[in-house]
């Protein structure tokens, strides 16, 4: 009988700053299980070694912000069976997503001295706007816990635990008193996605939506409870939900109904 | 547990021997959990000495919001109840039921073979109380009985409290629950703040009539009685909220296609906070991981909520998508459905699921605003689409 072949993983890394990369190599204990059970193929966050493809398994950070990725997106998905977008980046576009309410050319213009030399797109976008995505993992950066169930649910043909509920869920199992009702302050964890358990609330801070829309994000009533009671400015309304995943739907869509409400 | 009548005797203890009363309790191998402040809130957590009360403290709730104040005394048990419930420690939110280990020929269970806590619950309301009978009725007395949660109630002795006053987002008058403390507790106690501070005891069980035979005490007197009902009495004329419960069941039944749940979806957030606060919401899901080596694997049994689209996935997708087929899933269940399944309405009348809400959504009013409107329209046929 032959023995059977290690999966092989790629990493690959688009415009981000490297932190959900991070995030597996700050996997520390669970690393070894990792490397033990997956052939590591692409990883040059972590070893300069490079077999070629195809994967079995890749794992792709960073959003689509010049026609170059968007090419070589394509050639990623060609060589992998199995591709799970990880962090705010690759599933809304992250912070980068903020030029996609401006004119990206007024920036290259500020920015560098030549910006005929920059070539780039109008829009940051996710991984799936471009390519069939297996699974998103949510997080700014990602939860290495989740990570390894992720991984450890394709190594075991089973489906990961990674629920699409509220933060609030998550803040409630774990008995932190909520920022909003208790402090009055804007907390964006009703219409969030779990994942991170509900960290800033547990230290007294609303949360920043790290994780993305929840799966059914109700932003019109939760922003018009921080303007009617919470007496929330439009613009720190607007604030609060451009961050890194200014660019998910629902995030985006309720900040352009404050667009001009402080004008 | 043999009951005794409720009031057939009453006993005082002073305030300056309650810290006998805890001691004795951590003497018979109980971890005392009581009210306690953290961030601004009054939540339950293990304590060893009645100073960790909060003392001189009050709550003012209102819907979606939660304030502390100063009372202007030093009560011990001067607040209402906050965000937890006793259900934390009867039937924790997260729970491993097995880790077993793959074997050569198929695997085995590792048992870590700790026994359940012992747990003396001091400071539970009348609400609270109804509460923990809702869940015995679910968790061990239905078809399928849940073993841990029956060893840690078995084991849990109850402190039982009167309430002095009622909250602005309390209605347990209106469900019968309270305030006054039904049977069921070991010892029951009325804060006296006139004169000397001190409790009247009632006691409600053999092994709470030890306890107390174990702590400085005396018959109450005639005085000290009245003062400990006009107390209650009091508490019961400030409820906060009403719930009208006549034909309650009828009026949910027959107005479920009533528009009024489009109103109320356009409010709700399906956060779930609701029923995580509420000390009767007993619905959980199971998770099963494996490492990433495959040779462990284990179960967990994980706190659900309705509102979560999960909850009411089948093979086709989840049949609960919209926020007012949720909202209306809720509603009912607590105060409709609960009835046909387990003979009483799901609800105690706490007020968590009022203060606890972020955005403010209060099934009183809700309830209230379908009466209001009832279109008395009884489904045609059984209700098979909910979404
Ligand atoms: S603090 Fe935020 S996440 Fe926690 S329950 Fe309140 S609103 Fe939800
Ligand atoms: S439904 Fe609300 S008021 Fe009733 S017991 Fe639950 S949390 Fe308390
Ligand atoms: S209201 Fe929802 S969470 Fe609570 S017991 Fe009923 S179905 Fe379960
Ligand atoms: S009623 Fe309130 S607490 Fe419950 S799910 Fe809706 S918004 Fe959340």
């Amino acid at each position: 009988m032959a023995t059977k072949r290690k999966p092989r993983l790629a990493v690959w890394k688009f415009a981000s700053c490297d932190g959900c990369q991070l995030s597996l190599l700050d996997c520390e204990d669970e690393l070894l299980a990792v490397t033990g059970q997956v052939e590591i193929a692409y990883f040059l966050e972590a070893s300069r070694a490079v077999l070629e493809g195809p994967y079995d398994v890749s794992l792709v950070e960073g959003s689509i912000t010049t026609p170059g990725d968007a090419e070589r997106i394509r050639e990623i998905r060609e060589a992998s069976k199995f591709l799970v977008a990880i962090g705010a980046c690759a599933t809304a576009g992250g912070i980068q997503a903020l030029r996609n309410f401006a004119d990206v050319r007024e920036f290259t213009a500020a920015v560098y001295a030549h910006p005929e030399y920059i070539d780039t797109l109008k829009r940051s976008s996710p991984i799936a706007e471009h390519v069939f995505v297996d699974f998103e993992l949510r997080g700014c950066p990602i939860n290495k816990y989740q990570l390894v169930e992720v991984i450890s649910a394709y190594l075991h043909g089973r489906k990961p635990n990674i629920p699409t509920y509220s933060v609030c869920m998550e803040c409630k199992l774990r008995g932190a008193p909520c920022v909003m009702v208790a402090a009055g302050i804007a907390c964006l964890g009703p219409v969030t996605q779990a994942g991170c358990q509900a960290l800033c609330p547990a230290y007294g801070r609303g949360c920043f939506g790290c994780y993305g829309p929840m799966e059914t994000p109700n932003t019109a009533a939760l922003t018009a409870w921080w303007r009617d009671q919470l007496g929330m400015a439009p613009a720190a309304i607007q604030r609060a939900l451009r961050t890194y995943n200014a660019g998910s739907e629902a995030f985006r869509k309720e900040s352009e109904a404050y667009e001009h409400a402080h004008d | 547990m043999t009951e005794h009548e409720p009031h057939d005797r009453l006993y005082v203890l002073d305030r300056t021997d309650l810290q006998q009363l805890f001691d004795a309790l951590r003497t018979r191998g109980y971890t005392v959990i009581a009210p306690q402040i953290e961030n601004n809130v009054i939540i339950y957590g293990a304590v060893d000495r009645v100073e960790e009360l909060p003392i001189g403290w009050t709550d003012v709730q209102a819907g979606g919001s939660y304030r502390l104040a100063r009372r202007g005394d030093d009560a011990l048990f001067g607040y209402t109840v906050g965000p937890h419930s006793w259900k934390r420690f009867l039937s924790p939110p997260l729970r491993m039921l097995w880790r077993a280990r793959k074997t050569a020929d198929g695997f085995e269970f590792i048992d870590d073979g700790s026994p359940p806590p012992r747990y003396a619950l001091v400071g539970v309301r009348a609400c609270e109380l109804a509460a923990i009978q809702r869940l015995d009725d679910i968790y061990t007395r239905g078809a399928v009985i849940d073993d841990d949660y029956q060893a840690r109630r078995g084991a849990a002795f109850i402190v039982a409290v009167n309430c002095g006053q009622a909250g602005a987002t309390c209605f347990c008058a209106s469900l019968g629950t309270g305030p006054s403390v039904g049977p069921g507790y070991d010892l029951a106690l009325t804060e006296l703040m006139e004169g000397e501070h001190r409790f009247v005891v009632a006691v409600g069980s053999e092994r709470g009539a030890e306890v107390l035979a174990e702590l400085p005490h005396r018959a109450a007197s005639e005085g000290e009685i009245e003062l400990a009902e006009a107390i209650v009495a009091q508490a019961a004329s400030q409820m906060g909220r009403t719930l009208e419960t006549a034909g309650l069941q009828e009026l949910l039944y027959r107005n479920v296609e009533h528009p009024y749940w489009d109103a109320v979806a356009e409010r709700c957030l399906t956060c779930g906070n609701c029923t995580l606060v509420c000390p009767t919401c007993f619905c959980f899901t199971i998770e099963d991981t494996t490492d990433l080596t495959g040779q462990i694997a284990e179960r967990w049994r994980r706190t659900d909520s309705c509102f979560s689209t999960a909850f009411s996935f089948i093979s086709s997708g989840s049949i609960r998508t919209s926020a007012k087929a949720r909202y209306r899933q809720w509603l009912t269940h607590k105060l409709a459905g609960w009835q046909d399944q387990f003979g009483n309405i799901g609800c105690v009348g706490c007020g968590r699921c009022i203060t606890w809400c972020p955005v403010g959504i209060d099934l009183t009013a809700e309830v209230a605003a379908l009466r209001a409107e009832d279109v008395g329209q009884p489904p045609a046929e059984p209700i098979l689409e909910m979404a």
